[in-house]
């Protein structure tokens, strides 16, 4: 097996809310280019494990790397590097699909001509050229989110986050979200995405399954369902859980 | 029933659970007592006086020492040009100007009279007014002393009484005024934005949803705010009791009971509000106009109603808290009964019922 | 440059796509300007005066007609019983009573002295004392000159007068309102400015827009400013505006330069708009904000002077008004429209907003968290 570059490094990650340990101990990494799956019922700390790997929240304690750079002195640096969609908000309700491109773009310093020509490929590959003057509130939730996700690695990042990025949409729209995710490595991006719909972490590379602060399992789909003797992830999970 | 108490204990423990707002819905009275007790007074006190004194003679350094000695004025230098007056007034170092003309105590004793220039920078009209009217009093009493060597064969002396406020305490206009202030801001403009915010965030539905009736969840919504208002209403007569002398001279269930008619009449406002808004922002600034500023401005809270134009007259006669005021001053500060107040308060009454029957005709077309 | 231009263009979109806004920026301080002015005037109109005259003599009428010929004074009501006048009192009917007793001549010849009894509502004090000095002033008056005619000592000597003449500078009508316009004016550009700045980042944080803004390499003095040049341009439009309607409707005197008052108001904006951008990086929802600004703002404006002078105040109310920006600007304003003042006459004012500015401004930035 072709030995490849860690993206992400974590060791002895720990975060603590007072009496609370949200995360016990992580220890894991990320390879570059793959696809690597973070699961876990709700509460059991995977976005607390996320936002610190992003930057957006400080580790008690522990060893991370992020795309080369150390996330208590560079998180800074880290912020050029990769993108982020979270569950609760993505986009700008009140700005149309058009300004909130130009918006992204703009704060990761893209030219005014490279954004027109991208966000014009863009909007053809997700057929939402006719919207592009609409606000972003009057559009459904499925094509909120495919921008949304368009939107995160517009300024092509090394690593893209998502959080829980498909819930509340219908299977089909699901369905063409992971191909979008999937067209995103083909262009050399590492994808960290968070999910509790267990048929999704079929479609990572590795996944890692998360129970009350700690990683339970983490290897690729098809050696856990073998590990556990089940036939799908769903089954995986329920065993660990109950465990 | 148990259904409703669990809901309002609910919308207690949310209110309690913010220490800090709950700390500035407290900390409000007192604060505002305090300023208006202590700050905000129309009354003039050390208003700097320059002095222009064109002959220096006994006379006028006499007439300068009884100036400052009167405790309205304090010093604010010499001058000995024009000039120097509009410097004076520019900078700030001085709100009035008295200018003694040349040989002054030579024309009093010679001609019997002298003339003195009372100058006042008049960008605060108010200020300058008053001042001048005190200095003139100051001077007028003075100079009347002296001729009180001569024989006169009788005089005319005047003895005020100054009713219902013996030492003439800014702070009793305040009270009244305060009262209604507060309980419009909570009572009103809290129950909107709460309301407005269960909207913004879609939890009303979810309410709306539950087994609770709607006049439940308006209710359970709408009590702790009546018991923080008449908590705060209480404060602010205990505090100016404690802190001012300011007395409740009538009788205090009397007063309690107003205060619970003012507060029902907010809330209903308050809810009324809230069934036409979407956003907390829309509900706020609603409120702020709609309520706050006509509390502070129209009701004759600092400002007399009848010295206002007539329009503005007329638009305060439909403002509740004009009448409230008017209640809680004859019952605390007049000591008057129910016979002088009961146009007040059917006033009131009548408002009360026309706001809670609009809320509920608004909130049941929404519900539709 | 860049980033900072991409967020105004954001800032400005959102502000004008939001329907409330062009009310807040137009309709709301036209009205509040003209309702305000209008209503919040202390001026003194007629004081409404029962007479009770149980002697009804010459002295007593002669004494009454002073009153009469007195422009502050209206006598509503002469009557015989002391009763009835109390009740009009109580009821707000009249402001004060004029009381001569049956005695009241007989005393004055067999005694040479006589009581009058004046009796004020004294519920509002700064009234009260008006009407009390206008009183003594009659009073004086009247045994001074008018008994001086009556016994021939005028012209004899013996008795000295004095000729006070009043001059009101800047204001000689005694214009009220302009006054109250200007602090009005102060108001308004205060509370567009700092709420609807607060609001706006609070907003933004409660809906979870801070987040995603957060994960990007914006710097925290780019969202800062980002949130604060688009109000400040507004607030400093509205003060224009302000000065248009208040030159066209109350014929405003602008004496001062403009240049100053605009440069002033700058760094005023920065300082307010500071304080509203620190609170909001302290609270977490649009309601705390909204308390916490409605307390300031209450505070500030109560103790900056806009209806009495900040000198009139206590000292201790003097030395916190060190921390009020509001009352540093209710003072410049005031000086620059209607008296003309000079730089060197604000600059003290000057230089202590910008030192606040500054330092507000630093720990706005660095309590903004981008990591929690």
């Amino acid at each position: 097996m072709e030995v490849r570059e860690h993206i992400i490094e974590v060791k002895d990650m720990v975060k603590k809310y007072g009496s609370f340990t949200a995360n016990d101990h992580l220890s894991f990494h990320v390879e570059r280019g793959e696809i690597f799956g973070f699961l876990g019922a709700n509460g059991a700390g995977k976005t607390t494990a996320m936002r610190i790997l992003c930057g957006l929240s400080y580790p008690t304690s522990g060893e991370i790397r992020v795309a080369g750079h150390d996330v208590y002195r560079e998180r800074e640096r880290i912020k050029r590097k990769i993108g982020y969609m979270s569950q609760k908000f993505s986009l700008y309700e009140d700005l149309t699909v058009s300004e909130n491109i130009h918006l992204y773009a703009g704060i990761y310093g893209l030219g005014r001509k490279q954004i027109v020509v991208r966000e014009e490929q863009l909007l053809e590959r997700l057929g939402l050229a006719h919207v592009r003057n609409r606000l972003i509130r009057e559009i459904p939730l499925g094509w909120k989110q495919k921008l949304a996700f368009s939107v995160a690695i517009f300024h092509q990042p090394a690593i893209v986050f998502l959080d829980e990025p498909t819930g509340g949409v219908d299977p089909i729209t699901r369905r063409q979200f992971w191909e979008m995710i999937h067209d995103a490595t083909e262009e050399g991006i590492t994808v960290f995405v968070t999910t509790h719909y267990m048929d999704e972490a079929e479609y990572c590379d590795r996944v890692s399954i998360m129970v009350d602060g700690r990683i339970d399992a983490l290897d690729t789909p098809a050696a856990l369902k073998q590990q556990y003797e089940s036939v799908n992830m769903n089954e995986v999970f329920l065993k660990l859980a109950r465990s | 029933m148990k259904r409703f108490f669990g809901f309002v204990k609910k919308e207690f423990q949310h209110i309690f659970r913010d220490k800090r707002t709950l700390l500035i819905l407290f900390g409000l009275p007192i604060v505002m007592i305090i300023l208006f007790g202590f700050v905000v007074s129309t009354e003039i006190r050390d208003v700097k006086v320059g002095i222009w004194d064109r002959s220096m003679d006994q006379a006028s350094i006499r007439a300068t020492q009884k100036i400052f000695s009167s405790g309205y004025f304090v010093p604010a230098g010499y001058i000995d040009h024009e000039e120097e007056i509009g410097e004076l007034f520019r900078s700030g170092k001085a709100r009035v100007v008295v200018v003694f003309e040349e040989g002054f105590e030579r024309n009093l004793l010679r001609e019997d009279r002298a003339a003195i220039n009372l100058i006042a920078d008049a960008s605060d009209a108010n200020t300058a007014q008053l001042s001048l009217t005190y200095l003139q009093g100051v001077l007028m009493t003075y100079f009347q002393s002296m001729n009180q060597d001569v024989e006169v064969p009788w005089s005319v002396n005047m003895k005020s009484r100054m009713f219902y406020n013996e030492e003439m305490k800014g702070v009793y206009m305040f009270i009244p005024g305060l009262m209604a202030l507060i309980l419009v801001l909570i009572s009103a403009l809290m129950t909107s934005v709460t309301i407005a915010r269960e909207k913004e965030f879609g939890t009303m539905e979810l309410l709306l949803a539950s087994p609770l009736k709607p006049r439940e969840i308006i209710l359970g919504k709408v009590t702790p705010y009546v018991l923080l208002s008449f908590v705060n209403a209480m404060t602010i007569v205990l505090l100016g009791f404690l802190v001012f002398d300011v007395p409740v001279r009538g009788s205090l269930w009397l007063l309690m009971l107003i205060c619970m008619l003012y507060i029902t009449l907010a809330l209903s406002l308050g809810v009324l509000i809230s069934t036409n808004v979407k956003t907390q922002q829309m509900a706020m600034f609603i409120s702020l106009l709609g309520l706050m500023l006509p509390s502070i401005l129209l009701s004759g809270f600092i400002f007399p109603i009848e010295n206002m134009p007539k329009v503005l007259q007329w638009f305060s006669a439909i403002m509740p808290p004009r009448w409230f005021i008017v209640i809680v001053k004859n019952i605390m500060l007049k000591g008057t009964g129910f016979a002088f107040i009961w146009k007040e308060t059917l006033i009131l009454l009548g408002m009360t019922i026309f706001f809670i029957l609009a809320a509920v005709k608004r909130f049941k077309i929404r519900l539709n | 440059m860049r980033i900072l231009a991409t967020l105004l263009v954001k800032e400005f979109k959102q502000i004008f796509r939001n329907r409330l806004m062009l009310p807040i920026i137009f309709v709301v301080p036209v009205v509040q300007m003209i309702l305000l002015t209008y209503a919040a005037s202390l001026e003194m109109k007629g004081i409404n005066m029962a007479v009770v005259d149980q002697d009804y003599s010459q002295a007593s009428r002669l004494l009454v007609s002073r009153f009469e010929a007195s422009p502050f004074f209206e006598i509503n009501l002469s009557t015989g019983s002391y009763q009835e006048a109390e009740n009009e009192l109580t009821s707000d009917h009249v402001d004060v009573i004029l009381h001569m007793q049956h005695d009241f001549e007989l005393k004055l010849y067999s005694e040479k002295e006589t009581d009058l009894q004046l009796v004020v509502n004294a519920i509002n004090a700064t009234e009260a004392g008006l009407i009390n000095a206008y009183c003594t002033q009659i009073i004086a008056d009247f045994n001074g000159q008018v008994r001086a005619r009556w016994f021939g000592l005028e012209g004899s000597g013996l008795l000295i007068s004095l000729d006070i003449i009043p001059k009101y500078w800047y204001n000689p009508l005694l214009d009220f309102k302009i006054y109250m316009f200007s602090g009005i004016l102060v108001i308004i550009v205060t509370l567009i400015g700092m709420l609807l700045t607060a609001l706006n980042l609070v907003r933004e944080k409660e809906m979870g827009t801070t987040e995603q803004i957060n994960v990007t390499p914006i710097r925290k003095y780019q969202f800062i400013m980002a949130k604060l040049i688009p109000f400040m341009i507004i607030a400093l439009f509205e003060l224009a505006f302000g000065l248009v309607i208040g030159r066209l409707l109350f014929g405003l005197p602008i004496v001062g330069s403009l240049g100053l008052l605009f440069l002033f108001t700058c760094v005023y904006l920065l300082t307010v708009l500071g304080i509203g951008l620190f609170l909001s990086t302290i609270s977490n929802t649009q309601q705390q904000l909204m308390y916490m600004a409605f307390f300031f703002m209450l505070t500030f404006i109560l103790m900056s002077g806009v209806f009495t002078p900040a000198e009139s105040m206590p000292q201790w109310a003097q030395k916190l008004n060190l921390l009020n920006p509001v009352a540093y600007f209710m003072k410049v304003i005031r000086m620059i429209l209607l008296k003309g003042s000079e730089f060197r006459d604000i600059s003290r004012e000057f230089y202590s907003l910008c030192i606040y500015a500054t330092l507000i401004l630093t720990l706005a930035i660095t309590n903004y968290r981008k990591t929690s």
